[in-house]
């Protein structure tokens, strides 16, 4: 109570500083972050020798694509399969009360559906065009074999305590699953990855939600400094995080999935009204996948951007999801690997499709009719859109020229979304913490504290900075997740086998329920 | 063989009468064996956040034994005390399911509920848990009121 009075008093004493000030206080915020991040950004996005495509990039697709073919396109096979176990024909009702796969499905989404849906597309088609969406959704379906192979080890691995409480997630695979190989160096892996997951908790998981929190807020009542958004924010989460105010959580996680069905049911709407457009968008998304239309950096453009917002949106390979999924009741952990394959379908495949060719179709991204191709903006960074929108507002402006009023829906949305992300993430950062520095009130605090923190400089620092750090920090996680998984995945094939074999065989049978 | 009654309670007073005619009908069928069952609503379409799914299993044995502790034991207890066979059950999810399903595993007569204690909105959209059973039991089921 006395850290809110002194937040208070603190906010306030500030406000009374000149607008003057506040701006330059923003501004060296954003400067100071931007230098300290730089080179880390630059070595996470270096591109291959020789061309202008981020190794990172290529690594994670890569991997996916190596997943789906090592384990016979498992994303397609076991498909049906996954939505049996989500609906719970394989539970036992007597497990009834323990987290169910719907459950752990539906809280690892809710940490990945969000701002990547609705600014990272919009980021992705504003850069890279329409043909974007084309490599979104193909590294979408290749993502859900890398989703498959890291939530079975997650399972497969993860600690449960005495007092019946579990921990999970790469940090635990990796050490446990390379001691059961006799491979060295575990622990040290583990220990670089949980310093990677700690640094995208912050950045991704925070920062950069804050930072668009505040760009929708302040769209709608006029600027102001983002370091008040930030203050708001941070008290809010620190009340549910540390304060243990369970129902402001409870309310956003139930609120939530309601907004991710608006959110999908206005674009269908929106779709639906302009169906006839909804070919030539098709149409654009194909064109523009493999010539580039014009857009910047062309077809490598178009690919890189679909790519990176695919992954930085659904985290296939992120290892994020094996904590938020280790949490579940079943005696199979690969039952777990075939619910998590779900959720990049879901979230990329499906919603990031939805907000793509809502933008498509809006006529925001400015075309040269003669030609037929994007005219990009003056810096030509980007295609130039009407009104020289981008991120959350050039989705607000699309969805707001299909149904006038969706806009306010959206900042609630967005706002909701950011929330529970940044929630999510919390608690992936801490099991990350509490990896390297033990469990413990104090340990756990000071996280939770250093956490809250990030959110006002989030706010604080402009899109730019914020965007390439969030994307670093969260793609450094798959540098070490991927690394590791290469070694583990004959573990998971191991499993795969058995379970398939003792599902053919009717030895794994469907309860009456 | 002896006969099995199922009896739901709520926690509430409204249970204490469920029970009451559990026993009155236990002694008039003489060798009969009384199941008091309580239901924990639970569904496994809820959303929870991770923090809450890590410690599912810790909560759900504290649920349990909390309503074990205070609700199933000391009516057992009593009925047992009364010179009737008693055991209690204490399961998760949906009352009126949980219910039937038990009455068909342990092939019961019929089960005994007292008039539901819930009320207001939910109970208007969703219809009580008595009045669901009611209509979706496939033994015979009691109300008391």
């Amino acid at each position: 109570m006395r850290l809110f009075s002194t937040l208070l008093a603190l906010s306030m004493s500030a406000t009374a500083v000149s607008a003057q000030d506040v701006v330059s206080l923003d501004a060296r915020v954003n400067q100071a972050f931007a230098t300290v991040t730089g080179p880390f950004v630059n070595l996470i996005f270096a591109p291959l020798p020789g061309t202008s495509f981020p190794w990172i990039v290529m690594w994670l697709v890569v991997a996916a694509s190596i997943f789906t073919i090592y384990f016979g396109f498992v994303q397609f096979r076991f498909f049906g399969h996954a939505i049996k176990l989500v609906k719970g024909d394989y539970s036992d009702p007597d497990d009834a009360g323990e987290v169910s796969h719907f459950q752990a499905l539906a809280t690892a989404l809710s940490g990945t559906v969000g701002l990547g849906n609705i600014a990272g597309v919009a980021v992705a088609v504003g850069i890279g065009g329409p043909g974007a969406t084309f490599w979104m959704i193909l590294a979408g379906l290749l993502g859900m074999a890398s989703k498959f192979t890291e939530c079975t080890l997650g399972v497969k691995y993860r600690n449960e305590y005495p007092d019946g409480t579990v921990s999970g997630g790469p940090m635990y695979y990796i050490q446990k699953g390379f001691n059961e190989l006799g491979l060295p160096g575990g622990k040290i892996l583990a220990i670089l990855f949980s310093v990677f997951c700690i640094l995208g908790a912050l950045g991704g998981g925070n920062m950069f939600q804050a930072n668009q929190a505040h760009a929708q807020i302040s769209g709608i009542v006029g600027d102001y400094p983002g370091w008040i958004t930030g203050i708001i924010f941070a008290g809010v989460v620190f009340a549910v995080i540390v304060g243990g105010i369970k129902s402001i959580a409870n309310v956003t996680e139930k609120i939530v999935p309601l907004m991710g069905i608006l959110y999908v049911g206005a674009a269908l709407i929106i779709l639906a009204v302009n169906f006839d457009q909804i070919g030539w968008a098709f149409g654009q998304i194909f064109a523009g996948a493999f010539t580039g239309l014009g857009v910047a950096g062309g077809l490598v453009g178009a690919l890189i951007q679909g790519f990176k917002r695919a992954a930085f949106s659904n985290e296939a390979g992120v290892g994020s999801a094996a904590i938020a999924h280790s949490a579940v009741k079943t005696k199979e952990p690969i039952t777990e690997g075939f619910v998590s394959l779900l959720e990049p379908l879901i979230d990329t495949v499906v919603i990031c499709t939805m907000t793509a060719l809502v933008i498509t179709i809006s006529g925001q991204l400015i075309m040269d009719e003669a030609t037929g191709r994007f005219v990009l903006n003056e810096a030509g960074t980007a295609i130039a859109t009407v009104g020289n929108t981008s991120g959350v507002s050039l989705t607000s402006a699309a969805f707001g020229s299909g149904i006038s009023w969706f806009p306010y829906v959206l900042a609630v949305a967005v706002i909701l979304f950011a929330f529970s992300t940044m929630i999510s993430w919390s608690y992936y950062g801490l099991k990350a913490w509490t990896y390297l520095f033990g469990e413990g009130k104090t340990s756990e605090l000071v996280f939770k504290v250093i956490f809250c923190i990030f959110i006002v400089i989030g706010a604080a620092a402009s899109l730019g900075p914020v965007i390439d750090f969030s994307d670093a920090a969260i793609f450094a996680m798959a540098v070490v997740n991927i690394f590791c998984l290469y070694f583990l995945m004959k573990l998971v094939k191991k499993e795969l086998n058995s379970y398939s074999s003792r599902l053919a065989s009717g030895e794994i049978k469907a309860f009456k329920h | 063989m002896p006969s099995k009654l199922v009896i739901g309670l709520d926690g509430h007073a409204s249970g204490e009468r469920a029970l009451a005619h559990g026993m009155r009908l236990a002694e008039l069928i003489g060798a009969c064996e009384l199941l008091v069952v309580y239901v924990i609503e639970w569904s496994p379409f809820s959303f929870q956040t991770a923090e809450e799914n890590a410690q599912r299993h810790k909560r759900r044995e504290e649920e349990i034994a909390m309503a074990k502790e205070r609700v199933v034991e000391p009516a057992v207890a009593g009925l047992t005390a009364a010179g009737i066979t008693a055991r209690g059950i204490v399961k998760h999810g949906d009352v009126a399911d949980i219910l039937n399903s038990i009455s068909e595993k342990e092939g019961a007569e019929q089960i005994i509920v007292s008039r539901s204690s819930e009320g207001g909105f939910a109970k208007r959209i969703f219809g009580s848990s008595t009045s669901n059973l009611v209509m979706n039991a496939t033994v015979p089921v009691t109300v008391v009121s």
